[in-house]
């Protein structure tokens, strides 16, 4: 089966992208194809490569770049939503005129189009969080 | 191929940014001409309140983007009825949503259809594809 994922919380905070990494795993070794992931809402936040979880922690964006690594996976985060809170990468960085940028390799901006994009391709669309 | 897409709106329009950015999807969404329709659930059905006035909240009042979902072929909009009077709400407290229907000499119709929760639930047994928020 083709399944796209959407992740609408950010990490640590709530559970959701931690069943949503798990789920993924599952899925995959299933035989599923992971069609998309999207990251809306505070779900963006999932792509900064600039955080710190403590050492006896799981680095949730670092588990993601190895799913991504090792499934090829696509993981599209929302401009829209990516904007306003703050989450940028160099592109962006360069046209807005900003001093950083915190975007994870592995991740890649794009558009709400995505997400329709990922609701009509796949068999099933799954909801991670709110 | 054409899906059908239901957006499930279940809070309330200030307090979180869910129902905002929902609306946000729907606009795209509506790009791609597919089979839409929109539910309001819970305290989502604050959403379609008319006379919202955000200023004292520093918010942007987005609540007027409702009553354009008609130009944009977003008419199927299906309101709990339960939600309406857990809240003491009635349709008269909703905006008076309405689109133009080509096939019949653009006539003006409602979007809005009020439906048990019991009816909802085989609303949502029918759709391809759900997006809470």
């Amino acid at each position: 089966m083709k399944i796209s994922l959407q992740i609408n919380e950010g990490p640590y905070q709530h559970q959701a992208s931690d069943s949503a990494i798990q789920f993924t795993k599952a899925a995959l070794a299933k035989g599923h194809e992971i069609f998309r992931v999207f990251f809306y809402h505070d779900g963006v936040n999932n792509a900064t490569r600039l955080a710190i979880p403590p050492q006896d922690d799981r680095n949730i964006t670092e588990q993601w770049v190895a799913l991504q690594k090792e499934h090829n996976l696509d993981l599209v985060v929302c401009i829209a939503a990516a904007q306003r809170r703050g989450m940028i990468d160099e592109d962006e960085m360069k046209r807005q005129g900003k001093d950083a940028n915190n975007i994870s390799e592995g991740f890649r901006i794009s558009g709400l189009g995505q997400l329709i994009e990922a609701g009509i391709e796949a068999d099933r669309l799954v909801v991670f969080g709110a | 191929m054409v899906k059908k897409f239901m957006y499930i709106n279940r809070k309330a329009p200030y307090g979180t940014i869910y129902a905002l950015e929902s609306l946000e999807v729907v606009l795209i969404g509506a790009a791609f001409d597919q089979d839409v329709s929109l539910a309001f659930i819970g305290d989502g059905v604050y959403q379609l309140t008319k006379g919202q006035d955000t200023k004292a909240i520093g918010q942007k009042n987005f609540s007027t983007v409702y009553m354009a979902l008609g130009d944009y072929d977003v008419n199927k909009i299906y309101v709990e009825k339960e939600s309406l009077e857990e809240r003491g709400l009635t349709l008269d407290d909703l905006q008076h949503l309405v689109w133009e229907d080509e096939d019949e000499d653009w006539a003006e119709k409602d979007s809005i259809r009020l439906v048990s929760r019991a009816e909802l639930s085989d609303v949502l047994d029918e759709q391809d594809v759900l997006l809470s928020f």
